[in-house]
């Protein structure tokens, strides 16, 4: 306990506070931008931290990837583009109440549940990171696999087209996934002999392309899916105290979000990208009234934003207790402690105790950051984005995705590719198909690939080395999910029909 | 910190006036503007922090703006291509370069889109070997035991390494080769996720480089380790060379220029990343790296050694 006070102290400092500040406001901008990813923002502030001390570093990247994950919130909102993978599911439900004019009360309401799901993280990470650091560890090759098949199975149930239009989609992302050099085996795959193809198509690219092109098509075919047509609510403010109503009244769905972005959190290379969708979907399934979702439910909103939010934290379980970084900007972070002669482990929070301490209770504090940045901020940007004609709006948000895929990985064959991808990602829009499934697919092959040949790879000396896959407990209790899954998607529908 | 940094910073200064002497034509137009630094990976892996701690105390030195750039992608393979294509040979433009990576991937792949022996080698001026590491608890104790057990029970041991025809993967290709152990490896993207894998038991040993054995401390036990001498940062694990084994390998990390870069400019670049060195060394050592400085000819001796070494393997 004197630790966690002499902690506090260190990290309520006039300068701290500050950091924290200047922080997650970078952040919020970085992540609204489409392209601009978490870990684009915590590597360029690499050269800053070297010339800071331990802490102050991370308190720094920590509050500025915070603030990230929040800012993707608002594109999402506000013009139906995820600024960041983890925002996706924020689109679905987000949007649709910007459309009705009640853009503001979302941003509350995402903010509100932003800043719980933060907090909640932080207290994760607090009181419970050693046994969930243990049971990170129990996800190995063959776990990996069946946590790919059961996110894949997600597809069935979200979104509100039909299942075989979400399983078209889901096939094509896999079969995107499969471009460039194989995960595991080295070779190349479908690049036709051209060797930039060997990078494969990055999820940033996939994503921008299928989400942001078609929607700026859109708009100019359209004229803006307006946040003008105003219903009278619209311009009523933040109605603070209304949105706290609207995330509190449902408590069932905000513990649920946020447990599930804790433990997906933990689980090694799963990311956030999925978090949102996950969390989305048990909201959906879980409700009284899932054909609400999708038309701009608040419920929806709530189970993206809380739960990647925890996210942030909570990958910092993997991180601080093992060294294992749970997701891509996590990578930097550990990258900054080991420079300053940090060891990530038990040993952290036993020799270095404020350090580890005063870190997490930093973010805590980035975290109730977002209420102010985030309710000034998100006016702005709101104004911003309102006040300007659809005919400036699209150009620049076009070139700001272009620089953004650029800035990615350097290459301008990102950019064409994202392009490219775009016009497929109209069209197929178009016969109906949805973006989400494509980059649920994308992302979730790779897992599900290396988790399965690694197992397979692992049984060499076994008879059938398939029967790795069903030896583990954990195993066998994600087989029985992804069961139930499946069963749930199939079995209401035909019921339904029967009445 | 930022004073014990002023001397080397100094000296550096001292030794690029010097060399600006001795060599005029050279000082008047290089660097002329800013220079481009690419590192083909991703953000945070080591490549990328050693060149975050480079690029300030190159811009001191050469005072010019230094942009460090990512272009991840390939195993590095997207970045190379695209250097070699296309980078001017003024030495404005170098880029970081791995071992045995640039040896391997020309080999392995049809398409790789770069050849080894289209760079010129700045220096070499990173070492990490590998090393052979079980979690704490393994009942290995020894390097002999772990070669006894796989000889016992072929393909049964696994051993987890990043990537395939990587240096983990070829290491342990030659690892069974001399110890007529027999194991399986097993791939992963990156060190990232091998933490995890020793410590939750997925794979019974790793194959990684000496980084990674010294930032998991007491969680685990290195057994061998694939240099010439002990590391001062593992003082208690012997080498393969004292147990038996004429294995001496890892990662080597360099810089490159464009193939017809001027030679003076690339000497004095091989001279400037030597400067920094010695101010990295105090940060870096102990995180288990070893500072080099392997130029010229050296440098082109040891592709072709690990050509000789590894060559097999690739071809087969």
């Amino acid at each position: 306990m004197d630790v966690l006070i002499a902690a506090a102290l260190a990290v309520l400092q006039p300068h701290m506070l500050l950091i924290v500040l200047l922080g997650v406001t970078a952040g919020l901008f970085v992540g609204a931008l489409p392209g601009l990813t978490a870990t684009m923002a915590l590597a360029l502030m690499l050269p800053f931290t070297f010339t800071m001390d331990a802490l102050e570093g991370l308190v720094a990247l920590g509050a500025v990837y915070m603030g990230t994950i929040y800012g993707g919130a608002f594109t999402a909102i506000l013009i139906n583009t995820p600024g960041t993978p983890s925002s996706i599911a924020t689109t679905f439900d987000g949007h649709p109440m910007a459309k009705q004019g009640r853009a503001l009360e979302a941003i509350s309401i995402a903010t509100i549940a932003s800043v719980i799901g933060g907090v909640v993280g932080v207290l994760f990470l607090l009181v419970a990171a050693p046994p969930l650091a243990q049971l990170a560890l129990k996800f190995g090759p063959s776990e990996m696999f069946w946590v790919a098949i059961l996110g894949l199975t997600l597809i069935g149930s979200l979104g509100t087209g039909s299942v075989l239009k979400g399983l078209l989609g889901g096939a094509i992302g896999l079969l995107i996934g499969t471009i460039g050099i194989s995960p595991i085996g080295g070779e190349s795959r479908f690049t036709f002999g051209w060797p930039p193809l060997q990078a494969g198509i990055s999820l940033i690219v996939a994503l921008i392309g299928l989400f942001v092109i078609p929607e700026l098509l859109n708009m100019m075919r359209q004229g803006r899916a307006a946040l003008d047509a105003d219903t009278g609510l619209g311009n009523s403010g933040f109605r603070f105290g209304a949105a706290m109503t609207t995330v509190l009244s449902k408590p069932v769905n905000l513990i649920r979000s946020c447990l599930i972005g804790q433990i997906i959190a933990i689980i090694p290379g799963a990311g956030g990208s999925i978090t949102s969708l996950v969390a989305y979907n048990e909201a959906k399934r879980g409700s009284d009234d899932p054909d609400s979702f999708g038309k701009g439910n608040p419920e929806g909103l709530v189970a993206s934003e809380s739960s990647n939010n925890v996210m942030v934290a909570g990958s910092m379980v993997p991180l601080l207790t093992l060294g294992i970084p749970g997701a891509p900007p996590d990578a930097v972070i550990l990258g900054v402690m080991l420079l300053h002669g940090l060891r990530p482990g038990l040993d952290l929070f036993a020799e270095t105790g404020v350090l580890a301490n005063g870190f997490i209770i930093s973010m805590g504090l980035a975290a109730l950051m977002l209420i102010p940045v985030g309710l000034l901020g998100g006016r702005l940007i709101y104004q911003v984005i309102k006040r300007t004609p659809h005919y400036f709006l699209v150009p620049t948000i076009l070139v700001i995705t272009m620089l953004g895929t650029y800035a990615l990985r350097n290459n301008l064959v990102d950019v064409a590719l994202m392009l490219g991808l775009g016009m497929v990602g109209f069209v197929i829009r178009g016969l109906g198909l949805d973006a989400a499934p494509i980059v649920l697919g994308l992302i979730l092959g790779t897992i599900a690939e290396q988790g399965y040949v690694q197992t397979i790879l692992g049984g060499m000396a076994m008879d059938i080395p398939q029967l790795r896959l069903l030896e583990n407990t954990l195993s066998q209790i994600l087989i029985v999910l992804t069961v139930a899954v499946i069963g749930w998607t199939a079995w209401p529908k035909r019921t339904r029909k029967r009445e | 910190m930022t004073k014990t940094k002023l001397t080397p910073f100094a000296s550096l200064l001292g030794a690029v006036a010097g060399l600006a002497l001795a060599v005029p034509a050279v000082a008047q137009d290089f660097p002329s503007r800013a220079i481009e630094y690419i590192i083909p990976f991703n953000p945070g892996g080591e490549s990328d922090i050693t060149a975050r701690m480079q690029e300030p105390m190159m811009e001191e030195a050469l005072g010019v703006s230094v942009n460090v750039r990512h272009q991840p992608g390939g195993g590095g393979a997207v970045a190379w291509a695209e250097f070699q294509g296309n980078a001017e040979p003024d030495g404005h433009e170098i880029i970081g370069i791995n071992l045995p990576h640039i040896v391997g991937q020309p080999i392995q792949r049809t398409d790789a889109g770069y050849t080894t022996e289209g760079f010129d080698i700045i220096t070499w001026f990173h070492f990490t070997p590998h090393v052979l590491v079980v979690r704490a608890d393994s009942p290995f104790q020894s390097l002999d035991d772990l070669v006894n057990f796989a000889k016992e029970n072929p393909q049964s041991l696994t051993v987890g390494g990043s990537g395939t025809f990587s240096g983990n993967h070829l290491e342990t290709l030659r690892m069974e080769q001399l110890t007529e152990a027999d194991v399986t490896y097993i791939p992963f993207t990156g060190t990232g996720p091998l933490p995890a894998a020793i410590l939750g038991g997925h794979v019974g040993a790793v194959i990684s480089n000496s980084t990674l054995g010294v930032q998991m401390g007491d969680d685990v036990r290195v057994l061998a380790v694939a240099s010439e001498e002990r590391l001062d940062v593992l003082p208690d694990t012997p080498t393969f060379r004292e147990l038996g084994y004429d294995i001496v390998g890892g990662t080597y990390r360099g810089v490159a220029a464009p193939k017809g870069t001027p030679p003076e400019r690339i000497e004095m670049l091989a001279n400037l990343f030597t400067e920094m060195n010695t101010t990295m060394a105090e940060r870096q050592v102990p995180m288990g790296f070893q500072m080099t400085d392997i130029r010229g000819q050296a440098a082109i001796d040891l592709l072709a050694r690990l050509r000789d070494q590894y060559g097999d393997f690739l071809t087969q």
